[in-house]
């Protein structure tokens, strides 16, 4: 006789009865990789407490739960944004210009560790990192060089950097004025997120509260001059690489966006007039629905804290609209084109979970940083996504599974919790400066690194299934010893072959912007780059009125 | 009795990546090691100062930003300058295969790359600079 289960207790009874498997990560089939309980199944009433118009809503509506846009997809794709940068601004503008030809559709700008901290190429602290991980970027001549025969008036570059994002934009600003293209006309964004970097990813310059002034100033500036310029982009994909839990990533995230909207309505800005403006950058990570239970959590949360305790009225203050990368810790050095899959899926999730723009990694990013192949690779992965797979053509396709909105709902109860203990301390830079975030972090990095070591979890090639020889003969990218003297060769002569008492004077003028709170830095920086100060020389200029931030470690 | 081992955990540079640092300095101190970590941004000259005003039996240095074969070969030499050359000197991170060879060619004593399990880098820290200590001791 054919049976139906008569209910859920019927079910439970049988799914009790049934062996559990055994064998590689049995050890953790009850949890997602952030340690979220996992029933074996969901069902109906899991959503019994689920309202569909206050919750979820239509896409392109408040909450936003399914979406920004009321098409989807349809009406357009996602931007497919690979992050590059290396060695000099040549090297790199050739790979731009592959890239672009290749069907990319954005830029986004990799600098080296020596442009993030605000040295210049030839400053002993740059010594073996100059163009290493990124792109040298000195003074306004490196910028024009990096966008030469690209044309800024049509293109949207995304710059990650914090620490002197402002000096970033000054030069981004005149390279493009060089070029002939108006600030107005720029579309783009800075990351300027200075507040993960004391959480989690340690490129800082200055302490909390002056860079949260350069921030205000910043978001002002571009809001008067640069309306197509996203002003931040508040990064969670930092916090996870440290190792944080999905539900961390996203509270520590929307918290350090709350601060923002905080410090700028503090100032006197209107928040619909700055809001707009305000994007996001997460990360995509290998537990699939979790992440996209992580992505439509954001946008609810954001749009109802948006609405209901900073009072914004224009809808697009409260579209929280976001960038995703897949996620570097998640890659492998041992059999390296095994990456190639994990980045696939984790794409997959960030297409579900409704991203706006997708960077996705090269395979051989945990050695070195990727080939040409590689990269194209990535960028195919992509485009077989958005043109093969058809899951881009319906909105929100998992709206209303009952796993996925109850792991939503259960992604939310977890950011509110994280909100109140922030509040507890103060706010987040409060809470930075009792290492409240580091602290969470390495707990949650180590968990996690435990759980692998005992073999709970599984990653294929590392703790199980691995070959004897796994380092696959790949092709690495080399950067060498050379692109630093070039670059340090390059950097003397901009300081030889400009005016010296007219830079000079601009950077008096910056120090009298630092010291005055009334004033804005934006258009003496913007003076500064134009007049050929190098980043090393402006920042060293901030840091005389600001000083250096110094981090009391936790581990 | 030998006593507790004394390990420096160093980040040089300007790589802020500090979570495998963080990791591996917990693990030390978990199997009953002394732990020192030096923090961010240090000078090859700071860590080795650091190791012997600590009286380090080991320093394990930890870079992700492709910066090793420039600062891998700093530390060596200020072991060296210092005369400090009996610290076990390790390190880990974002390091091609060839490198690494390269590196421990140059003296560095062994090179852990991602994936390198914590159990593996406890084994090995306890054994060599156990040899230390019970020399020092």
């Amino acid at each position: 006789m054919i049976e139906r289960a008569p209910n859920e207790e019927a079910w439970k009874q049988a799914s009790r009865a049934g062996a559990l498997r055994k064998g590689p990560g049995s050890g953790a089939v009850d949890r997602t990789i952030s340690d979220v309980a996992l029933e074996p199944l969901y069902s109906p009433k899991d959503l019994s407490g689920l309202d569909y118009d206050r919750d979820l809503g239509y896409p392109g509506f408040y909450p936003y739960t399914r979406g920004l846009h009321s098409n989807g997809y349809r009406g357009r794709l996602w931007t497919m944004r690979q992050f590059a940068g290396f060695g000099t601004a040549r090297q790199t503008n050739e790979r731009y210009k592959f890239l672009l030809a290749q069907g990319q559709t954005g830029l986004s700008v990799a600098f080296d560790m020596p442009t993030l901290m605000g040295y210049d190429s030839d400053a002993p602290q740059a010594r073996g990192e100059v163009g290493r991980c990124g792109v040298a970027i000195d003074s306004l001549a490196d910028m024009e060089t990096l966008f030469e025969e690209i044309d800024l008036g049509t293109v949207t570059t995304s710059m990650t950097i914090n620490g002197p994002a402002a000096i970033a934009l000054a030069q981004y600003v005149a390279a493009a004025e060089r070029q002939g293209v108006s600030r107005s006309v720029l579309g783009g964004t800075v990351q300027a997120d200075i507040l993960k970097e004391y959480i989690a990813q340690k490129e800082w310059i200055f302490p909390p509260r002056p860079h949260m002034r350069l921030i205000v100033d910043m978001i002002r500036f571009c809001t008067d001059e640069m309306p197509r310029w996203n002003t931040i982009s508040v990064s969670g994909y930092h916090i996870r690489e440290a190792g944080s839990t999905a539900a961390q990533e996203l509270a520590f995230t929307l918290a350090d966006g709350f601060a923002y909207v905080e410090a700028c309505i503090a100032a006197g800005m209107d928040v619909d007039a700055f809001a707009p403006r305000l994007s996001f950058f997460f990360n995509s990570h290998i537990d699939f629905f979790e992440e996209i239970a992580k992505f439509r959590a954001a946008r609810r949360i954001y749009a109802r804290h948006m609405r209901d305790r900073y009072g914004a009225k224009d809808p697009r203050s409260l579209q929280l609209r976001f960038h995703t990368q897949t996620a570097g810790c998640s890659a492998t050095a041992q059999q390296p084109e095994n990456n190639i899959v994990r980045v696939a899926y984790e794409a997959m999730a960030a297409v579900l979970g409704g991203t706006q723009s997708l960077h996705t990694n090269s395979m051989d990013e945990v050695h070195a940083l990727p080939t040409e192949k590689s990269a194209e690779i990535a960028l195919r992965t992509q485009q077989v996504l958005a043109y093969e797979t058809n899951v881009a053509n319906v909105t929100d396709p998992l709206g209303g599974s009952y796993f996925v909105e109850a792991l939503t709902d259960e992604m939310e109860r977890e950011a509110e919790s994280y909100f109140a203990q922030i509040a507890e301390y103060g706010g987040v830079v409060e809470a930075i400066e009792a290492g409240f975030f580091q602290k969470e972090i390495a707990e949650a990095s180590y968990r996690y690194q435990r759980s692998i070591e005992k073999k709970e979890r599984v990653i294929v090639g590392v703790n199980a299934f691995e070959k004897e020889e796994d380092h696959a003969d790949i092709e690495l990218l080399r950067i060498t010893d050379e692109t630093e003297r070039e670059q340090a060769a390059a950097v003397r002569r901009v300081r030889e072959s400009r005016d010296v008492n007219a830079a000079r004077a601009t950077l008096e003028r910056l120090q009298r912007a630092c010291r005055d709170p009334k004033d804005n830095v934006m258009p003496h920086l913007i003076a500064c780059v134009n007049a050929y100060c190098t980043e090393g020389e402006i920042v060293d200029a901030m840091v005389e009125v600001y000083g250096r931030y110094v981090e009391r470690s936790v581990f | 009795m030998a006593r507790r081992l004394r390990i420096v955990v160093a980040k040089a540079g300007l790589d802020g990546h500090d979570r495998g640092a963080k990791v591996i300095a917990r693990a030390l101190r978990d199997a009953g090691m002394e732990v020192i970590y030096t923090g961010l941004f240090q000078t090859p000259e700071q860590i080795v100062q650091t190791a012997i005003q600590e009286d380090a039996d080991g320093i394990g240095l930890s870079i992700l930003s492709g910066a090793h074969m420039t600062l891998f070969p700093l530390v060596l030499e200020q072991l060296r300058a210092q005369g400090a050359e009996d610290v076990v000197f390790f390190g880990g991170g974002t390091i091609p295969p060839d490198d690494a060879a390269a590196l421990k060619k140059m003296g560095v004593q062994e090179v852990f790359t991602p994936g390198a399990p914590l159990q593996e880098i406890v084994d090995f820290v306890e054994r060599e600079c156990g040899k230390r200590a019970l020399l020092s001791s």
